[in-house]
């Protein structure tokens, strides 16, 4: 009964700030830990570290592991492993770059940038991957191979079998519409990033309304108004401000007028332009968002976690396991291949070390956001989240100048101590023995 | 109960399954009418889990027929089961722990709005039965694995009970529960037998078996050794079934 329920939660002891937020420990914990990253940097560089235009880098850095990642989420939670995304990106990526440059333009004679070009790349590019992720998910879930396996055997098979298709070459992106999906070739600009922010956040405090709402009909006990309005505060804060901070982020002169010569204008006197939301970065929050919204209200995510929370209790309560695990994968492949055009179009060619160990970038950003190799847990936001602190800590390295070999010893330091701390709280808390 | 006219609600014909060479169930017949609760019993490993499984679709059957009302049916996934208002209540509870009280029990049939899962609605309707069956339950969003065994329990009967079973299966259902709650099982299987359910109930209690039972299946290495009325023979009867294979000489 709705009665006996608010009962005793008012009658709780209580409840600290952060329980009143309900905001959850292990996000406050990366949080912190991604300030504290920020702050040394930002201390170190004198300041560059927090710039518009780092931020702007590490942002368009950050996207295809981040992406990727969020699919790693649900294949780690469903007590499976990917090994292979780093290979099947590079797999798209080298059929796209082909796809574009040679197989589309002389069988259909196509012409240079027409848009048919770019639509039918990334169809073709999602399809493989798709495709690849779905061929791996039958071997695991209908054949019984554990996914380990498979996906080692994956990331050679993929991995050379984009050699052959490019023939071992490097492919140049010359479709110029798809290098807006590399960063500062596609951006927004700072009006469009406005609207894009506020309409962000205008969802973001109606989808806490709504969810109020729904609590409140059904009678059970929801935060006090100031708690929702304080996390309402925080989520538009920190929406504007990021937009607000890529607006102040400047398109370099030389680059602004080769753009009004290539239209056949002059560059007015005086003409400034910001870069704002990069193309790519939006279809990162995109990805998470859907994959949030998959993940707690749709059934899909309710039985990936059902399965990684107790295989046998799935498949008694009528889930069909095994077409579950073959989506999981599918949906893995679609993202590796998503990240593949993202990536290529970062780099603005194809080449054959594409990707390359991304997959255990992919794994660490997955782990350090809490998802347990165990399964049954795991955020989407924490694996951005984690994604986001690797690559910030990477990026900060590089600038104070510390060696690349050191930058992956730091890497792989952090991977251990992130779960170390983990298992040491929830040991605290009495969650695990 | 036997004998009479009426159409049995389920009925195993002739039932086998073997693992390996292994002949887990041999040929075993048995029945279940509405409103009335056959006890299936045995030793560790007779079968009577095995055979059970394959009325509630975890496994298939090799041979055998089952039917439903009379009609014979195919059972080949707990989905099939399900449809035909089986529900079971596992001796593991197959809960998935991670998840709470309410997602566990609308597990594969969870109530959606605007095609999204109305997780509101399903905490409202899990309040209502849980209210009915555990009162006294109120972790309603905390993962099940921070509830006691009890709780667990209530958690697994609600989501059998919640979906308008017409047969239910519980296996062991009292197995882990302390003597109060025992009591409130015993108290629900005779509510749910007025209400015209016909229940298959594993037990290895002999004396739950006596108090709630109105038959009694026992079955020793795969094979069913008899079924027996319950108030036609004693509990020493029934114990010489299970340990020594035979059936007593007054009810054959």
């Amino acid at each position: 009964m709705s009665e006996t329920g608010q009962g005793v939660q008012t009658a709780a002891p209580r409840r600290s700030l952060f329980e009143t937020l309900e905001i959850d420990a292990r996000l406050l914990g990366m949080l912190a830990a991604f300030a504290a990253v920020a702050i040394v940097f930002t201390i170190w560089t004198g300041g560059t570290f927090v710039g518009p235009r780092n931020v702007f880098n590490i942002a368009v850095q950050t996207v295809p592991v981040a992406i990727m990642a969020c699919g790693m989420v649900f294949v780690i939670v469903a007590r499976h492993i990917d090994l292979s995304v780093g290979s099947v990106l590079a797999m798209c990526s080298a059929v796209m770059a082909m796809s574009q440059a040679y197989w589309l333009p002389s069988l259909f004679g196509l012409e240079y940038g027409s848009p048919v070009i770019l639509v039918c790349t990334m169809l073709i590019g999602f399809i493989v991957g798709t495709s690849i992720g779905a061929l791996t998910g039958w071997l695991v879930g209908y054949q019984g191979i554990p996914s380990f396996i498979v996906t080692l055997g994956g990331l050679f098979v993929w991995r050379n079998l984009n050699w052959f298709t490019t023939n071992g070459q490097s492919v140049s992106l010359t479709d110029p519409n798809l290098l807006m999906f590399g960063g500062t070739e596609g951006v927004l600009g700072a009006t469009a990033s406005w609207i894009v922010g506020l309409v962000a956040s205008a969802v973001a405090v109606l989808a806490i309304l709504s969810s109020r709402r729904n609590k409140l009909r059904h009678g059970f006990v929801v935060k006090p108004v100031w708690a929702e309005g304080v996390m309402m505060a925080l989520i538009v804060g920190v929406i504007l401000f990021f937009v607000g901070w890529l607006s102040r982020y400047p398109i370099p002169e030389a680059k602004l007028k080769r753009m009004f010569e290539a239209r056949g204008e002059t560059m007015p006197e005086g003409y400034t332009a910001m870069h704002g939301l990069p193309i790519s970065v939006l279809i990162l929050i995109l990805v998470a968002v859907v994959m949030t919204l998959v993940a707690r209200k749709m059934r899909f995510g309710r039985y990936i976690f059902a399965t990684g929370g107790n295989p046998d209790a799935a498949e008694l309560s009528g889930i069909n396991t095994r077409l579950l695990t073959v989506k999981i994968f599918a949906l893995m492949g679609f993202l590796c291949a998503l990240a593949g055009l993202i990536a290529q179009a970062r780099l603005q060619s194809h080449g054959n070390d594409i990707g390359m160990l991304e997959e255990l970038r992919v794994i660490a950003a997955t782990v350090i956001g809490g998802t347990a190799l165990a399964g049954g847990v795991g955020t989407i936001y924490g694996a951005v989240l984690g994604a986001l602190i690797m690559q910030s800590l990477q990026s900060g390295m590089a600038m104070v100048g510390v060696d690349t070999p050191f930058q992956n010893i730091i890497v792989g330091l952090v991977l251990v101590l992130a779960v170390w701390v983990d298992i040491l709280y929830r040991k605290r808390l009495g969650l695990t023995k | 109960m036997t004998g009479t006219a009426r159409t049995p609600l389920v009925e195993l014909r002739d039932i086998s399954i073997a693992f390996g060479g292994i002949k887990a169930v041999d040929h075993v017949s048995i029945d279940l009418y509405p409103g009335e609760v056959v006890g299936l019993l045995g030793h560790n490993g007779a079968g009577k889990s095995t055979l059970i499984k394959c009325l509630s679709g975890a496994y298939r059957k090799d041979s055998g027929q089952i039917l439903i009302n009379g009609e014979a049916v195919e059972i080949n996934n707990p989905r099939d089961a399900r449809s035909l208002n089986i529900e079971t209540i596992y001796q593991t509870l197959a809960l998935a722990d991670n998840l709470d009280a309410s997602s566990n029990l609308f597990l594969g049939r969870e109530l959606i709005a605007n095609g999204l899962v109305d997780d509101a609605r399903m905490e409202a309707e899990t309040r209502k039965i849980m209210g009915r069956l555990n009162p006294n339950f109120r972790k309603f969003n905390v993962p099940v694995s921070a509830l006691s065994g009890g709780q667990r329990q209530s958690v697994a009967i609600a989501r059998a009970v919640y979906f308008n079973a017409r047969i239910l299966i519980m296996d062991e259902p009292t197995a882990a529960l302390g003597p109060h709650e025992t009591q409130m099982v015993a108290e629900l299987i005779q509510e749910l037998k007025a209400q015209g359910l016909g229940i298959f109930l594993i037990e290895h209690d002999i004396h739950n078996v006596m108090k709630l039972c109105d038959r009694a299946s026992v079955m020793k290495n795969g094979r069913l050794v008899g079924t027996v009325d319950v108030n036609e023979v004693t509990d020493d009867d029934i114990l010489g079934m299970i340990i020594l294979g035979k059936k007593p000489a007054k009810a054959a």
